[in-house]
C-alpha cells in the first residue's frame, strides 16, 4: 500500500493522507494509572526485577533527559542481558551512541522492537542493517506522547531516571548532582504505564513544582550516580563561526523581517544547531534594534534563550528539555521558564505550544522538489536521526524554515526525491541556503510579501539545478526492498518506510 | 619507485597517491563512491590525459572533493612524483 505522498506503508500500518487529517479525529484517552500514596523504595535495578516480575515480551519505556550520559538504560540493558530475557520491547524517548551495548542484545534476541523518536550511533547502524528482529517504530515527540495515552504503544513498566525526589515519589530534574533540567518527555509515560519505577541518585525531604508527580510513581530505585554530567548537557552551545553558517543565518533574519515575522509578541523556535542558534542570535539584534519583546521561545532550550529571557527579550519559555548548562540553571530560578511535557509541547491533540509558534528553524539531511524534508536517514538510507520535534513544530508554526548548506561534502542537500520523507512538504515554507531561497509555492501569501525583495529567491528546481552544476549529476541509489521500520507522522500514520541497508 | 602524495583527509578534499607503473590502474575510495564514482574516475582519466600520462597508479581517498580539488591534487601529485630523480 502507498500513502498520499507515494511512499510504501507495510501491512498493519495505517497510510500517511495528510498533515491536518489528524483534526477530523477525536482524541482517543485510556485511563490514567492508578493513583495512590506512597512507594516501596528498593536498592538495585536487580530488585527492581525481581520485585516487578519484568519477564520476556514486555514493553519497558525510558526517556531521554540524561542523552549521551544516561547510565540507567544501560544498566536496565545489562539485566536484561544477565537474565536472558527474550522480545522485550524498548521504548525510549531517543537512543544515543552511547547505548551501543543494545546492539548484542538486538543480536541475541532479547530486545527485538523499538519505539523511539530518534537514534544514531551504532544502534542506528545495527538496525539499518537488519539486526533487529522486528521493526523500528520512529515517532515524533508530539505523535509519541500521542500513541502513549491512546494506547496505542502500551508500557509496561516505564524506568524513568529522576535527578531528584522527594519522600512522596515526586520527581525534579532541576537539582542534584545529575541535573538535567525539564523532564518533559518522561511525562506521558508517568501517567500511562502499568508500573513506574523513578530511578535516582539523589533523595531529597521536599520538592517544591515536581514536575513528576509522586501519586503516580510505584517504586523508586537508588542507584550511586545515574549518569555521567559531562554527557547529560553540553557545558554551553555556540553559534557557528563558519561563514557559510553566518551568511544563511543572516539571510534567514532578512527573509523573516520582509516577511513581518519580527514583530512585537513573537514566538519562536529554533534547534541547538550552530546556525540555528546564529539566526537566534541575528534577530536577537534585530529586536533589540526595533526595540520590540517577544511573548515566547519553545523546544529543547539553549543559553541564548535563557538569556533573551533575563534580557526581558521574551515574556516566557516553555521548555521540553534543556540543552546546556545555562538553561538548567534558569529553569530552576526563572520563574518565567517553564518546563512543560511532550504532550503540551507538540501533541497533536493537546492543547499544545507548537501551534502557537509564528515561525520555527529547523535543519535538513536532505529537501526535495516537493519540500519534503528527511532528518531520519542519510542519502543511503542508513538512520542516523529521527524526526524528534520537527514534523510537529513545522506542521504548528505559521511559518517554518530550513536552513541548510546546499551542498555538503559533494552531495547536493536538494534531490528531487528525499531518501526518506520525515516531514511533509506541506508543512515546510522555505529553505534557506548559501546560494539561495526557496519559497514552497503553496505559499502564495509569502511570495507576494517578497516580490520586491532583493534576497536571492529562486524556485526548488533552480536550486537543483545550481547544486549539480557544482557537483555535478549524482547517481540514482537503488535501496533494498526489505522494511526495518516505519517513520510515524504525528497522528499515528506512516509517512514513509525504512529500508535495510547492504 | 617513484611515488608521491597530495591533498589531505579533511572534509571536502582528496588525498591522491601516485606511483610509477607499466599500466594504468586507478583505485578509488570515496565517502560519496555510490553517487558520484564515474565523475571521479573521468576527472582522473581527463587530467591525466591532459597531462600526458598514460602509465600510472592512481589511488584517491575522496572526502567529498569537487572536481577542481580533484583534479588540482593529481596534478600535483604527478608534478611532485615527475621532480623525483
Amino acid at each position: 500500500m502507498k500513502n498520499s505522498i507515494g511512499r510504501f506503508v507495510p501491512e498493519g500500518f495505517r497510510p500517511f493522507t495528510g498533515s491536518n487529517e489528524y483534526k477530523k479525529q477525536q482524541r482517543k484517552l485510556i485511563p490514567e494509572k492508578q493513583c495512590h500514596d506512597g512507594f516501596e523504595l528498593l536498592g538495585s535495578v536487580s530488585d527492581m526485577f525481581d520485585k516487578l516480575n519484568i519477564k520476556d515480551g514486555m514493553t519497558l519505556s525510558f526517556h531521554h533527559h540524561l542523552r549521551n550520559g544516561d547510565f540507567v538504560l544501560n544498566a536496565v540493558l545489562e539485566e536484561i542481558k544477565k537474565r536472558n530475557l527474550k522480545n522485550i520491547r524498548l521504548a525510549p524517548s531517543s537512543l544515543f551512541p552511547q547505548n551501543a551495548s543494545l546492539v548484542e542484545l538486538m543480536e541475541n534476541g532479547n530486545v527485538t522492537e523499538i519505539y523511539t523518536d530518534y537514534v544514531n550511533g551504532p544502534v542506528a547502524d545495527a538496525i539499518s542493517n537488519g539486526k533487529l528482529q522486528g521493526m523500528c517504530v520512529m515517532y515524533t515527540h508530539g505523535g509519541r506522547p500521542m500513541a502513549i495515552e491512546s494506547g496505542s504503544l502500551h508500557i509496561d513498566v516505564a524506568i524513568l531516571a529522576t535527578p531528584a525526589v522527594d519522600k512522596e515519589g515526586n520527581g525534579s530534574g532541576f537539582t542534584g548532582k545529575s541535573a538535567c533540567g525539564s523532564l518533559g518527555y518522561a511525562v506521558s509515560d508517568l501517567k500511562y504505564a502499568d508500573k513506574v519505577v523513578l530511578v535516582t541518585d539523589n533523595l531529597v525531604e521536599h520538592l517544591e513544582n515536581a514536575q513528576l508527580e509522586g501519586k503516580y510513581v510505584d517504586y523508586v530505585v537508588r542507584m550511586d550516580a545515574i549518569g555521567d554530567p559531562n554527557g547529560i548537557v553540553s557545558g554551553t552551545t555556540r553559534i557557528t563561526k563558519d561563514p557559510v553558517g553566518l551568511k544563511i543565518a543572516r539571510d534567514t533574519t532578512a527573509l523573516l523581517e520582509e516577511i513581518g515575522m519580527i514583530k512585537d509578541g513573537l514566538s519562536m523556535q529554533t534547534g541547538a544547531g550552530g546556525t540555528s542558534l546564529a539566526v537566534a542570535y541575528y534577530v536577537k539584534n534585530r529586536m533589540l534594534e526595533k526595540g520590540i519583546k517577544g511573548s515566547f521561545a519553545s523546544g529543547g532550550i539553549t543559553g541564548y534563550f535563557t538569556d533573551m529571557l533575563e534580557e526581558g527579550l521574551f515574556d516566557e519559555l516553555y521548555d521540553v528539555q534543556c540543552f546546556d548548562l545555562k538553561a538548567v540553571q534558569s529553569i530552576g530560578k526563572n520563574s518565567n521558564h517553564h518546563a512543560m511535557s511532550g504532550s503540551k509541547y507538540a501533541n497533536p491533540f493537546d492543547d499544545n505550544v507548537v501551534d502557537k509558534l509564528d515561525f520555527v528553524i529547523l535543519g535538513a539531511t536532505e529537501i526535495d522538489l516537493d519540500f519534503n524534508v528527511n532528518v531520519t536517514t542519510d542519502s543511503h538510507g542508513k538512520i542516523m536521526g529521527g524526526s524528534g520535534g520537527h514534523s510537529d513544530t513545522a506542521h504548528g508554526a505559521k511559518v517554518t524554515v530550513i536552513t541548510t548548506n546546499l551542498i555538503k561534502s559533494r552531495l547536493p542537500i536538494i534531490k528531487e526525491k528525499v531518501t526518506t520523507v520525515t516531514t511533509p512538504g506541506e508543512d515546510v515554507d522555505v529553505l534557506v541556503t548559501e546560494r539561495g531561497i526557496a519559497i514552497n509555492p503553496k505559499r502564495v501569501d509569502l511570495l507576494e510579501k517578497l516580490k520586491n525583495s532583493r534576497l536571492p529567491i529562486f524556485t526548488m528546481q533552480q536550486l537543483l539545478e545550481k547544486a549539480h552544476s557544482i557537483t555535478g549529476q549524482p547517481d540514482k541509489l537503488v535501496l533494498s526492498d526489505k522494511p526495518v521500520g516505519v517513520v510515524v507522522y504525528r497522528d499515528g500514520t506512516v509517512i514513509d518506510t525504512l529500508y535495510k541497508v547492504n | 619507485m617513484k611515488r608521491a602524495i597530495a591533498g589531505s583527509l579533511e572534509s571536502n578534499d582528496v588525498l591522491i597517491t601516485v606511483k610509477e607503473s607499466d599500466s594504468l590502474n586507478i583505485t578509488v575510495k570515496s565517502i560519496v563512491y555510490d553517487f558520484f564514482h564515474r565523475e571521479i574516475e573521468k576527472v582522473i582519466r581527463d587530467t591525466l590525459a591532459e597531462l600526458g600520462v598514460d602509465k600510472i597508479d592512481v589511488t584517491c581517498e575522496d572526502k567529498g572533493a569537487l572536481d577542481y580539488t580533484i583534479k588540482a591534487r593529481l596534478t600535483v601529485a604527478v608534478q611532485r612524483m615527475e621532480e623525483q630523480q
